[in-house]
């Protein structure tokens, strides 16, 4: 806060209550409010719809991308498993063509056809022939099944022997791909089923070979899956039954806590919501020929998270940005508002100071003039008086009343009073030749001081100079510095009771072209509103004390017409402060209005 | 020693002649240029003192004018501009610092004359 205040600039706290030329030509405030303002929204705006636009455009992009690999990765899921359960089916259809009813009744060779099976294709766990009244009529593998009666099974019925009529010997129309049951083995598998009808030309006389399948290894394959993004691939069947085990959505045979998407030929990628709530892009595709769907679920906050960094990064940065732009646009515009308003400041305090000039400069002629035309009634008021007296000093009749000799006198004496002002306004305002010399500063001040010491021992009054050696003498008009001294003294001893302390101090200005002089005094001070007029003739405080109010006017334009310029400072009741700074080098042509006063 | 006077204020250079005349010093005063270089053809004066600014023509011309022609004559200026400019331009003219300034006391003016005029 400190700091704050410190370095606050100054227009803050401006308060224009000046009117006419003297009013601040700008609100500050206002100036600087807009100025921030104006260049922030230029500055951010641009900057800020970008940011979003491109926040936009990339996440859709992103998206997009992310249902394209999707439907890529479900397709190709699609096509191995597809072709893998092709590949079991074409393989059974070829054992039943390759083999005559009478050897696939054969237990032995039934036995061979299931081990060929496995060393080639593997996975195969049984084999078996069904006649058409649906009774398993043979079978290979680890459990007692032959002559089990599958005729209520589903299976059996969904390969549609009833529809003999239509029936034509197309082996993919009469196979059957089943859903994946636990059955008598109590682990999961799935059976193929192929019938060959019409062994001896008797449609109705059909067999099954009916082959099982563990789903190990269509588990390896959906795992083998490179799904991204926390995913999770497998098959459920259209009734929603996991018919793989899933990694969030439970095990085999259990329910799916997702809707069975819609039907469709192709594949298809949609975004939805899991049971847990969770955003999930769902891809899907119905495999043609079974009864599975292959669903790929991915979890979407996990596909998005690349792009979640990336924003993060980007929104640091801009963020970042948004400050720096701030910083600079608040401090820019506060250092050239500031430096308006210091400007504006300069602009009224020299029309202050030329103001000054001008009404000085006018006091002077105006002073001159009055002064002169009032010399010459004066004279002649002198004159007559003088006559008067002279009668009555001359002539032997009027002698013999010494009262109107004193009225005489008291007419002469206040003629010379006259004259004293008239002579001291024409001082103020002359235009004189000035004789111009190297002068020392410490001489003229203990010259000055010579005729001053009795005075202030008489009223116990200490005069104190520290006026350094270092000084050089410098050119100036001896006779006006010295009147200036005295001017300047005789006011501080005016200014103090007895006993009070006077200062002289000397010392070379902060740019090494001029000497600074102050004269202070330990007196009654100035109020504020007198220091402005301080300078103008007949401005007193003594009057009635034998004040004319011309002694400081005097000394400004003697300063003035030196090329100095005189600056005063002082407390009520603790004294007065001038402070003269002289040129080292006098100045060529006489400085007009370069005197300036400051409270 | 006679003393000529010449202002365009008749009351003054009346009153200081009369002033004058009662201590002893003969004078004759006039108020403008004319008639007092016409005086000075006519009569002999040891001083003049002159009022600075006369209308038509300032007092240090009119001095010139009349050293012309009565060379070796004094002059006083008397100025009611108590400015050092105008006591310059009077002492270059005069030669010494002889310039008074309006309102002058008669003793001051009798020193002056004796100053110049001492034996």
């Amino acid at each position: 806060m400190r700091f704050f205040q410190r370095y606050k600039p100054g227009f803050l706290d401006h308060h224009d209550q000046a009117s006419g030329i003297y009013k601040s030509l700008f609100n500050f405030r206002l100036l600087w409010r807009q100025s921030i303002a104006i260049t922030l929204v230029v500055a951010l705006l641009p900057l800020l719809v970008l940011a979003l636009i491109d926040y936009r455009i990339s996440k859709q992009a992103m998206e997009s991308e992310i249902l394209l690999r999707t439907a890529r990765l479900v397709s190709n899921a699609r096509r191995t498993l597809t072709s893998y359960l092709d590949e079991r089916k074409f393989a059974l259809n070829f054992l039943i063509l390759d083999n005559s009813y009478d050897q696939l009744f054969d237990e032995q060779r039934l036995t061979l056809l299931l081990d060929n099976l496995k060393s080639g294709l593997g996975d195969w766990s049984e084999l078996g022939v069904i006649d058409h009244s649906g009774i398993q009529r043979n079978y290979a593998g680890p459990h007692p099944l032959k002559d089990m009666d599958y005729s209520h099974q589903d299976w059996y019925k969904n390969l549609n022997y009833s529809d003999a009529d239509s029936y034509q010997d197309r082996i993919a129309m009469r196979s059957n791909i089943s859903e994946v049951f636990l059955g008598f083995r109590n682990t999961p598998h799935l059976v193929i089923s192929v019938l060959h009808s019409n062994p001896f030309g008797l449609d109705w006389l059909h067999y099954i070979l009916r082959a099982s399948l563990d789903i190990d290894r269509i588990v390896t394959i959906l795992s083998q899956l490179e799904v991204s993004g926390e995913g999770d691939a497998f098959l459920i069947n259209q009734k929603g039954i996991l018919q793989t085990p899933s990694r969030h959505y439970g095990g085999v045979l259990e329910k799916l806590p997702l809707a069975v998407p819609q039907f469709s030929d192709h594949t298809q990628v949609i975004e939805s919501t899991d049971h847990l709530g969770h955003q999930v892009v769902i891809g899907y595709a119905y495999i043609t020929g079974t009864p599975f769907i292959l669903m790929v679920v991915k979890q979407k906050h996990q596909l998005m998270k690349p792009w979640y960094d990336t924003g993060a990064q980007i929104l640091i940065f801009l963020i970042g940005s948004i400050l720096v732009i701030l910083v600079v646009v608040i401090g820019i515009s506060t250092y050239l508002v500031n430096s308006i308003y210091q400007a504006d400041q300069k602009r009224v305090a020299t029309l202050h100071q030329v103001e000054y000039a001008n009404k000085m400069a006018s006091i002077g002629r105006l002073s001159a003039g009055v002064a002169h035309e009032i010399n010459n009634p004066l004279a002649i008021i002198n004159e007559k008086a003088g006559l008067i007296k002279d009668l009555f000093t001359f002539r032997h009749e009027y002698q013999g009343d010494p009262r109107l000799i004193g009225l005489i006198d008291s007419i002469i004496n206040a003629v010379e009073r006259c004259a004293t002002i008239t002579r001291q306004l024409l001082n103020f305002a002359r235009n004189i030749q000035v004789s111009v010399q190297k002068v020392n500063l410490k001489q003229i001040v203990n010259d000055v001081l010579e005729f001053q010491i009795k005075e202030a021992g008489y009223r116990r009054i200490t005069i104190a100079v520290d006026i350094p050696d270092e000084i050089p003498e410098f050119d100036s008009d001896r006779g006006k510095l010295q009147q200036v001294f005295i001017n300047l003294v005789n006011n501080a001893f005016a200014a103090m009771q007895d006993g009070g302390k006077i200062e002289i101090k000397g010392r070379m200005a902060d740019n090494n072209r001029g000497i600074v002089v102050t004269v202070s005094d330990t007196g009654c001070g100035i109020p504020p509103e007198n220091i402005e007029k301080i300078f103008e003739p007949f401005f007193t405080t003594k009057s009635g004390k034998g004040g004319t109010g011309l002694g400081l006017s005097i000394t400004y334009g003697l300063v003035k017409e030196i090329g100095g310029s005189i600056n005063i400072d002082s407390a009520v009741g603790q004294g007065t402060l001038f402070s003269i700074t002289l040129p080292l080098i006098y100045p060529a042509t006489k400085g007009e209005a370069d005197a300036s006063i400051t409270g | 020693m006679r003393v000529l006077l010449v202002d365009d204020e008749e009351e003054l250079v009346s009153t200081l002649a009369e002033r004058l005349a009662m201590r002893g010093i003969e004078t004759a005063w006039v108020t403008d240029y004319r008639s007092a270089l016409a005086l000075v053809e006519k009569e002999q004066f040891d001083i003049a003192l002159l009022d600075v600014r006369l209308p038509e023509m300032n007092g240090l011309e009119l001095k010139r004018l009349i050293e012309a022609k009565r060379p070796g004559m004094k002059f006083i200026f008397l100025t009611g501009h108590g400015s050092e400019e105008d006591f310059k331009a009077c002492s270059a003219e005069s030669g010494q610092e002889y310039y008074l300034i309006k309102p002058v006391q008669i003793e001051v003016v009798m020193a002056k004359l004796n100053e110049i005029f001492r034996p």
